[in-house]
């Protein structure tokens, strides 16, 4: 990211002069208060807002000069997870999963043994056949890890992943998105939980008011007393 | 290969979401039903009436009237010059003897009064009964005919065909007027309820953008899904065309009133009706959901 800047129309700058670089295979947390533009980082990230000026340099591709036509070719390139899942609720487990593969037209056996691996590795297998509304939080937002990583993305956002998770399922879920940034897959993270934070010792970004506060390296944020 | 995998998928997912968005999906289905019984009801009357004014039509005859003294010769002559014309469908020359044997056998009095009459004192006139391919050039026809030497006058109903012609035309165009506008009402009616539809499933349509669906991904099955209401929403209608009207032409025999108005046989107008009434179902409910779909395409 370079002196990336996002005004909105109604004259609220989220965002000023960003200047942020994250290496291949990180894992970091992007902390703030309310308001600080944390969201709007990551929404631009995935192409959802475009910054007013500046670039965003995603594995070589110039994210602000996508059409919003071939916005699609960038998102299969990354996984999104929200704080509020958004699973097809009429869909199984399996189809919710598949259905980021199916799109691609991938053979049907292909298209199984992806899903059924990456459930595998968010721990719900045996599950497959059951429905969102028939699983708990922690569950559910697994499913939506194993849907933002079936198509194996080289980088993983999830916004307040575990914003609606108590503190157990909430380690739970953030065992698995370490076990999935073990295999190489970059993670950046948008979290309220300083508790989750500190206790994983990854890099972290605080934001305030639209501007970096301070860039902690691996382990440093730790030792912060706020 | 890829290709059909992905239209595969499309048509299951679709037929999938008719059902599992039943409530929704029925709304769309009864607004194309009730939409299309109603375009089915002005399809049989703008037929009917149509055919009921080109039945008419075709009867209306030019009686052209020969000279009393025509000589064999000249009425050769002058059918030669009836044939060269152009709007010509068929003529038909009938001979005053032949007339008169016609009114002697229709009426005791005719037979009376005609039958001392010999050929050259009778007043009666050979004709020739000439029809016409289009029966707005009927007045052109008769003009010419009158004009042929040994022709002694045309009668063909003047003024009132022409009044028939000029309210037949408003009659067409009327009834075709309203099936097109009924088909557009039908159209934005069905549009705006997939609309409502689909702006329920608002999410499904950002998760679909969110996992890398491309426009054309989202787009195709909700084309597809409102192809199948479509089918599914013209069922009732074609059925209510195909039995109602086959009842209707039994019940009355296939004549409304007179003989003269006569209904166009069943077979094969359900047939076309119904392929009328589906396409249009198909037609507007894939036009409904594209153009439902479209408005929540932004990024």
């Amino acid at each position: 990211m370079r002196n990336v800047k996002k005004s909105y129309k109604n004259g609220v700058t989220a965002l000023y002069d960003l200047n942020l670089k994250i290496e291949k295979g990180e894992f970091i947390f992007v902390i703030g208060s309310t308001g600080c533009g944390k969201s709007t980082l990551i929404k631009m990230l995935y192409r959802q807002e475009k910054p007013t000026s500046g670039n965003i340099e995603i594995g070589g591709l110039d994210v602000t000069k996508i059409r919003n036509g071939k916005v699609y070719k960038l998102r299969r390139k990354i996984g999104v997870v929200f704080q509020d899942f958004k699973l097809l609720n009429k869909s199984n487990v399996y189809e919710n999963v598949a259905f980021a593969l199916e799109i691609f037209g991938l053979p049907k056996s292909e298209i199984h043994s992806k899903v059924m691996k990456v459930l595998d590795l968010v721990g719900l297998k045996n599950k497959a056949r059951q429905y969102p509304t028939e699983l708990s939080g922690g569950e559910q937002q697994r499913v939506a890890i194993a849907r933002a990583i079936v198509n194996g993305p080289k980088i993983l956002i999830c916004d307040e992943p575990t914003g609606n998770l108590d503190q157990t399922t909430s380690m739970e879920i953030m065992k698995v998105l370490e076990e999935i940034n073990k295999l190489g897959t970059t993670i950046i993270m948008v979290t309220h939980d300083t508790g989750i934070v500190k206790k994983l010792k990854k890099r972290v970004i605080l934001l305030d008011a639209g501007r970096v506060l301070k860039d902690y390296p691996e382990g440093e944020y730790a030792h912060e007393v706020l | 290969m890829k290709f059909f995998r992905i239209l595969g998928r499309n048509i299951r997912d679709s037929f999938k979401s008719v059902f599992r968005n039943f409530a929704l999906s029925l709304a769309s289905i009864s607004c194309i039903t009730i939409t299309l019984i109603v375009v089915s009801i002005a399809i049989v009357l703008t037929y009917n009436v149509n055919n009921f004014a080109s039945n008419i039509e075709r009867d209306v005859t030019i009686v052209t009237f020969l000279d009393v003294d025509i000589t064999s010769e000249e009425t050769d002559d002058v059918e030669d010059q009836i044939n060269a014309l152009d709007y010509i469908e068929t003529y038909r020359y009938e001979s005053k003897i032949k007339i008169s044997e016609d009114m002697m056998a229709s009426s005791e009095v005719f037979k009376n009064i005609m039958k001392d009459w010999d050929e050259a004192e009778s007043p009666i006139q050979s004709t020739f009964l000439v029809k016409v391919t289009d029966i707005e050039k009927i007045s052109e026809v008769a003009d010419k005919i009158r004009n042929i030497e040994n022709v002694n006058s045309v009668k063909y109903g003047e003024g009132m065909v022409e009044q028939l012609v000029s309210v037949f035309e408003v009659i067409k165009n009327i009834s075709i007027g309203t099936v097109i506008a009924l088909i557009v009402v039908t159209a934005f009616l069905i549009s705006n309820t997939i609309k409502i539809t689909i702006f329920s499933r608002k999410r499904e349509i950002e998760i679909m953008r969110l996992v890398g669906a491309s426009n054309i991904n989202i787009k195709i099955p909700f084309i597809f899904e409102g192809l199948f209401l479509g089918i599914i929403g013209s069922v009732i209608p074609i059925t209510l065309t195909t039995y109602g009207y086959i009842a209707l032409f039994n019940k009355f025999d296939g004549q409304i009133f007179s003989p003269f108005i006569r209904l166009i046989e069943p077979i094969p107008f359900i047939y076309y009706t119904s392929g009328v009434l589906i396409l249009i179902g198909i037609a507007v409910g894939m036009f409904g959901s594209w153009r439902a779909v479209k408005k929540h395409l932004n990024v």
